[in-house]
């Protein structure tokens, strides 16, 4: 845990402030540390991946940030403001693993619901549908039903659901995690690029060491029992990224350092 | 030499599911029907049958088997053409004459049946990639077993002199219904449009009303989820009395019945329905805060409509039922349930009869009317988009 | 999550008697005044409300009336005895469980029939799925009075009604269990080049029973109501529905909830006794299941 802190002296400003954060669930095998004292700053324009095997935590500490849980002990800050208040205020947009596209709505009707929500007057749904809709390259798919689509299509319209709130932050959890690789290696490519358009603050969960270190500019290894931070990893790739990235040696290396946390947090485990 | 063998049989293979009929070798069924068939034709020419209707069922029999390696449409047709000619003739044959038929007519009615059989069959065999062609048949195939079901009730009862207190013949029990629609038509709107409509009505509206009051209280429903289930296996119709005796006579005391009948399907259904929503879809909504209510009605509510549909299918049968059988324990003089039990005791059973095929063809509309409106509701769902 | 529901149906329970004895009171009470005016007595409201919960014929009866009347009618009479619940009860058990077994039997032969015979399948179906949207107990009384006009009386007629009302559900719930085996089971058993008899008893058929008891459950119940209603048309000659028309002829309140309830405890039994039975099949299948998987370890 050498620099939580970013080296890009711009953009300082942090989003969210985790310190000393714990989390346990009681089980009645006994309490499970789903958490355990997680120290992490994420700076504004971030795109900062949690990877790790499962039970390290990873989705929960996402679910912490988005007041889908609570922790038991530490504290958060979103935004300045507490998770709850930060979910109050839809202060971000939410990608879950699956779309969880309601099939009784079209997709643009999916795409406006957070937004019916909220309360907002139709003319403005209406343009934020169109805008985002297109954003995702899905213009054109309004009047589809979300069974009518391939699961990539599906997934990049729940994409435009989160950020049709326009949130500065988005929180993604597995997004691309049920899609074949190809359609896969297609998302990352767009994910970037909407980034790089919208500056967004963007926190993704994976389990997949290349599509963190292709996408992200910040790491953050976890490891399980108790869930805790391993390691982050700065990233130095270039902001502008293509696929091709993934056979140069610096990305190589990332990679590497990456997949060695993995192992060193798996073998400390079970040393202990 | 090899590689062109191969074509052909490809190029055969194409040509066969051009035609939307493939040939195969016979099966034991279309034997055994077709070998039947001719030979108690042949018997019917001993046993004193019309001969040229005889030589119809043998040429049918005979042409259909040859036909069957090529077309089993061909084949459906010549056998099912044959049997309806001949079931209208053996018809034609019975109401002239009052007195025994000969054995022979009876042998020809079963060698059409049995080619009735054969056509349906063939019919049913028949593999199809055109869906409008499939759906086409898929209704094809079971009117015809309707209309051979009725055309041997008429020939059975007809032939037989089946007394008409046993069983009717349908063309009595059709010159019945055409002859007194002025009863059929008020004992309808007795029975169906007040008793089972108001009834249906209320008892669900209460059902859905009460499962979304105790949405908020896990307590109540672990209380009354059982306790619902339960009572949908007791013989409610059994309050009927009880209904009579509150409520009079007239239909009130049979909605009665049919509101309590309809209560706990459609309030057991509603509470599954309302928690059928996954705990994504759920996180979902809270990650935009939304309220109660508009979790409740962009969310629950849809998810739950297949359940409630499903609870508004069970119901619509069992409103039916209560409204008839509620009316068996009095009624003012009027009411499907009044009139069957009535017309029973006079022996008057072509009546029952005629009441009976109203109250199969209400029932069964009212349930496709549910069943339709389901399909413009869900049209989303799974079971339904197909 | 799993909280026991034991503590709420008891409450819900509790709440539903409470209910009860205060429309006992309620709705007795108009009779009370007329009584008391009638003697030109001006009675205490207490002594009023106690009086609703001791009418002869209450329009509604309190619980410990009807309680006591089914005690009267069970424990305290011969069981021979026309006036025996349990003679009633009996009768109308026997003919239902008859109908049942013969409904349950003819349902799964057709079934297996339909499941193996592609044309059955498409001619025959479509019409068993659609005569359970109609109102087929309305035939009841007519079936009992034809039988009984060509002489067959008795147990057989009622059964017989029991028996086409379960025979539906049992059909249609058979031909949807037997052909539950998922693509590649069937597959599987035809590598092995398993003859039809083969794959109906070793997949087919224990792959159909979980639904088949289902059914079960549902042609149980159905089949007591198709019995109490068969006893209606012959008069209230005996059985339970014989016990409700003459209580609804003679304005016996009293009896006829106590018919009522003992028809439903014993339809409620059966339902449990045929889920139970359903429970232990489907254990010793999930049991035997995990043997085998145990053995190849």
């Amino acid at each position: 845990m050498s620099d939580l802190l970013s080296n890009n002296s711009q953009q300082t400003e942090s989003v969210i402030n985790v310190n000393n954060l714990s989390l346990t669930f009681p089980t009645s095998d006994g309490d499970v540390h789903a958490l355990s004292e997680i120290d992490l700053t994420i700076n504004r324009g971030d795109f900062v991946s949690f990877i790790g095997p499962s039970g390290c935590g990873k989705t929960t500490l996402l679910r912490v940030i988005a007041d889908l849980e609570q922790a038991t002990s530490g504290s958060i800050d979103v935004n300045g403001m507490t998770p709850h208040e930060a979910r109050l205020a839809r202060a971000y947009g939410y990608v879950f693993q699956a779309a969880s596209l309601y099939p009784w709505r079209t997709i643009s009707k999916n795409v406006a619901l957070p937004l019916e929500i909220m309360g907002l007057d139709a003319a403005v749904i209406r343009e934020r549908v169109r805008k985002n809709m297109e954003l995702v390259d899905l213009a054109g798919f309004e009047k589809k039903y979300p069974w009518q689509l391939s699961g990539g299509m599906q997934q990049r319209a729940s994409i435009a659901r989160a950020l049709a709130v326009e949130p500065d932050l988005l929180l993604m959890d597995e997004p691309f995690g049920a899609l074949d690789e190809i359609v896969r290696d297609h998302l990352n490519e767009q994910l970037l690029k909407l980034w790089a358009q919208t500056n967004k603050t963007v926190v993704f969960v994976t389990h997949s060491i290349p599509e963190a270190v292709y996408l992200s500019n910040r790491i953050v290894v976890m490891s399980p029992r108790p869930g805790r931070i391993h390691d982050v990893i700065e990233s130095n790739l270039p902001r502008d990224r293509e696929l091709s990235i993934r056979e140069t040696p610096e990305f190589l290396t990332l990679a590497n350092r990456v997949r060695d946390g993995l192992r060193a947090g798996h073998s400390y485990d079970e040393v202990a | 030499m090899n590689t062109n063998a191969a074509q052909t049989v490809i190029a055969g293979n194409a040509n066969a599911t051009d035609q939307l009929v493939t040939p195969v070798k016979y099966r034991f069924m279309e034997r055994a029907l077709l070998s039947c068939a001719g030979v108690v034709s042949l018997l019917s020419l001993v046993l004193g049958g019309k001969i040229w209707l005889a030589a119809v069922l043998l040429v049918a029999a005979y042409a259909s088997f040859r036909v069957i390696p090529q077309s089993r449409l061909t084949a459906a047709v010549a056998t099912g053409v044959a049997s309806l000619l001949a079931a209208y003739v053996l018809l034609g044959q019975v109401n002239i004459a009052e007195s025994r038929q000969p054995l022979g007519f009876w042998f020809q009615v079963i060698a059409a049946w049995l080619l009735a059989w054969m056509c349906v069959e063939q019919l049913s065999a028949i593999k199809t990639l055109s869906r409008s062609y499939a759906g086409l048949l898929n209704i094809i195939i079971p009117v015809l077993f309707g209309v051979w079901l009725l055309l041997l009730w008429e020939l059975l009862t007809q032939g037989f002199n089946v007394p008409q207190v046993l069983l009717p013949a349908p063309s009595l029990i059709a010159e019945r219904f055409v002859s007194s629609p002025h009863i059929l038509w008020a004992d309808f709107q007795q029975t169906f449009l007040k008793a089972v409509l108001i009834g249906y009505a209320i008892g669900c509206g209460a059902g859905f009303v009460v499962a979304i009051l105790i949405d908020r209280s896990p307590f109540l429903q672990r209380g009354l989820l059982p306790i619902g289930n339960l009572v949908s296996a007791l013989p409610i119709v059994g309050v009927a009395p009880i209904m009579v005796m509150w409520f009079g006579f007239d239909w009130p005391s049979k909605a009665a019945v049919v509101i309590i009948m309809t209560f706990f399907p459609m309030l057991v259904n509603t509470v599954a329905g309302l928690s059928a929503a996954t705990p994504m879809q759920h996180d979902l909504m809270k990650t935009y805060a939304a309220s109660y209510w508009q979790s409740l009605f962009k969310l629950r509510l849809p998810e739950a409509l297949p359940f409630i549909f499903n609870a508004l299918k069970i119901n619509s049968t069992l409103a039916m039922i209560g409204a008839i059988v509620a009316e068996f324990f009095g009624t003012p003089t009027v009411g499907m349930g009044f009139r069957i039990s009535t017309e029973v005791g006079r022996m008057n059973v072509d009546m029952v009869w005629a009441e009976i095929a109203v109250a199969a063809v209400a029932g069964s509309l009212f349930y496709g009317a549910v069943a339709l409106t389901e399909r413009v509701f869900t049209f989303w769902h799974p079971s339904i988009r197909g | 999550m799993k909280k026991s529901a034991f503590f709420p149906i008891v409450v819900v329970v509790a709440a539903i008697v409470l209910l009860w004895y205060v429309f006992t009171v309620v709705m007795n009470l108009a009779w009370e005044k007329s009584v008391a005016e009638r003697a030109g007595t001006t009675p205490s409201f207490t002594t009023m409300v106690s009086n609703t919960m001791q009418q002869e014929r209450p329009v509604l009866p309190a619980p410990h009336q009807v309680v006591e009347e089914i005690i009267n009618t069970t424990f305290k009479k011969k069981i021979t005895s026309k006036r025996s619940l349990i003679y009633h009860a009996q009768i109308t058990l026997s003919s239902s469980m008859l109908g049942f077994l013969m409904g349950t039997l003819l349902g799964i032969v057709l079934a297996v029939a339909i499941v193996y015979n592609e044309a059955l399948n498409k001619s025959l179906m479509p019409w068993i799925i659609a005569s359970q949207t109609i109102p087929i107990l309305a035939i009841a009384p007519m079936i009992i009075v034809v039988l009984n006009a060509i002489g067959v009386q008795g147990l057989l007629p009622k059964a017989f009604i029991s028996m086409y009302l379960s025979f539906f559900p049992i059909v249609v719930g058979m031909v949807k269990g037997l052909n539950s085996p998922e693509r590649s089971h069937l597959d599987l058993m035809h590598t092995y080049n398993a003859s039809a008899v083969q794959t109906f008893f070793k997949l087919r058929l224990p792959t159909s029973l979980p639904y088949l008891f289902t059914s079960m459950k549902i042609a149980v119940a159905i089949s007591l109501v198709g019995a109490i209603v068969a006893e209606l048309p012959t008069g209230a000659v005996a059985g339970l529905g014989a016990r409700l028309l003459a209580g609804s002829y003679y304005g016996q309140t009293i009896q006829i909830w106590s018919a009522l309830v003992v028809a439903s405890i014993l339809a409620a039994t059966l339902v449990m006794l045929v889920g139970l039975v359903g429970e232990w099949v489907n254990r010793r299948m999930g049991l035997a299941q995990s043997n085998s998987s145990g053995g190849t370890l």
